[in-house]
């Protein structure tokens, strides 16, 4: 019988090889919506260094994932928008050149992880073009348009916030809490989901994502 | 006397303008004030890149939802009619030219349309959200500028942005405290100008040669809508 529900924060983390030092983690989330805060925090407590960790925010305040940036758990930053209100610990981590930054315009982010997910390597967006977040890439004239070459993002771990699942691992999302979850958990070796609430079965057509996707899941409650 | 527009008649003009039906994308900041101009008899959906169409307006104290926000995180409401979808789907919708109007602020606008506003010097990292993908994929982009020219004086209509690009040649129109002006191939036309103002001022106000349209009319702070 598939049962991809653990009981515990520690339980979703045991015996995961692909989380290790240097790995590269997605992180769910857009502001302060649909970030798996229990994920990150159970991270956090593992130690881990130097990890590539791709969100589309830099974290704020001090919780969720500026916990694990203040931590020093994080070698490099992927996002589109690091400087949101309250992102004092990047921002002191990158005056201080202690971490990396790759930023990348966000509707690219969303289809780099896409496309890891799809199994398409690269792909050719307008995005960018004549700006310098294409210096460097490769670019080609598509129907007497410029285009960017963008290559894919693969992720060890994809960690991700749910409303509900079925023990087959069937998601919905809450409201704009969706954002980024859906795609990070296809594009991840080992896909880690805390969920609000576990129930009996999803309604097939009301699946968001598909069980295929996900490794673990852990029931965390209502906010 | 010039008779300058504020940022709320701006943002009233820039809401005429907008077609019944338009599908259309409001930066954060100033832009989003377009939202608090609805115009009688006439119906548009606004589009927040985070997920979420038929965006409406801020909910009353207490009734925050924080799963319910838009692209400046703050919390929204969703109208009949809206949806969510994830991040993939609302870039597709941008990219793939669905957006009618994508309305956003600038630091830089030049007269051939290129855009720079996502990254000025100094210590901070840059963030670009996903402003590149928005000026790419609309087919129409507006920008809002709260006054025409900077507080240091700086144009910020120029023959040439020494800002990091956004993008390139692809801003259609811009809305400021004293002007509307059209970028066209024939360079930039002015079709509304506040009242007070001379021509030879909005010039001397301009880093790049204005034209001034034969039909250009009269904007008036306190009839803007």
């Amino acid at each position: 019988m598939i049962d991809k529900r653990v009981s515990s924060l520690a339980d979703m983390v045991a015996d995961c090889p692909d989380l290790r030092d240097g790995a590269i983690v997605l992180v769910g989330g857009f502001g302060d919506a649909g970030v798996p805060d229990k994920l990150i925090e159970t991270i956090r407590c593992l130690g881990l260094r130097n990890l590539t960790v791709v969100s589309n925010n830099a974290g704020s305040g001090d919780y969720g994932l500026a916990t694990l940036l203040k931590a020093g758990c994080v070698g490099k930053m992927v996002c589109s928008f690091p400087r949101s209100a309250g992102s004092i610990i990047f921002e002191e981590l990158y005056a201080a050149g202690k971490i990396e930054l790759e930023i990348v315009p966000q509707g690219t982010l969303a289809e780099r992880i896409r496309a890891g997910g799809a199994g398409i390597p690269a792909f050719y967006t307008a995005t960018g073009y004549g700006t310098p977040l294409a210096v460097g890439k490769e670019t080609r004239e598509f129907d007497g348009r410029h285009y960017v070459m963008e290559r894919a993002i693969r992720a060890d771990v994809a960690l991700i916030h749910a409303r509900t699942a079925d023990r087959w691992g069937n998601l919905t999302y809450p409201k704009t809490a969706r954002n980024f979850n859906p795609i990070m958990a296809m594009a991840a070796a080992t896909t880690l989901a805390e969920v609000r609430r576990f129930v009996d079965n999803v309604a097939p057509e009301e699946v968001v994502t598909p069980g295929i996707f996900v490794t673990r899941m852990v029931e965390i409650g209502e906010r | 006397m010039v008779q300058a527009l504020s940022s709320e008649d701006i943002a009233r003009r820039v809401a005429r303008d907008i077609p019944n039906g338009a599908y259309v994308n409001l930066g954060i900041g100033m832009p989003m004030l377009v939202a608090d101009y609805p115009v009688p008899g006439r119906e548009f959906v606004l589009h927040s890149e985070n997920g979420l169409l038929g965006m409406g307006p801020a909910p009353a104290t207490g009734d925050e939802d924080m799963d319910l926000i838009n692209a400046g995180k703050q919390p929204v409401t969703i109208l009949p009619g809206g949806s969510y979808f994830h991040h993939a789907d609302s870039f597709a919708m941008i990219r793939g030219g669905h957006i009618d109007i994508s309305i956003l602020g600038a630091y830089q606008v030049a007269a051939n349309g290129d855009l720079a506003n996502w990254a000025l010097p100094g210590p901070k990292p840059p963030a670009v959200g996903g402003a590149m993908d928005l000026v790419a994929g609309a087919r129409q982009v507006w920008v809002m500028l709260s006054t025409h020219v900077a507080k240091d004086g700086a144009h910020k209509i120029v023959q040439r942005c020494d800002l990091p690009l956004t993008g390139l040649a692809c801003v259609h129109r811009v809305y400021s405290d004293l002007a509307v002006i059209d970028i066209t191939p024939r360079g930039l036309v002015v079709t509304d100008m506040v009242t007070g103002l001379r021509a030879e001022q909005l010039q001397a106000r301009t880093g790049a040669p204005l034209v001034f349209a034969e039909s250009c009319r009269t904007l008036f702070a306190d009839q803007a809508a």
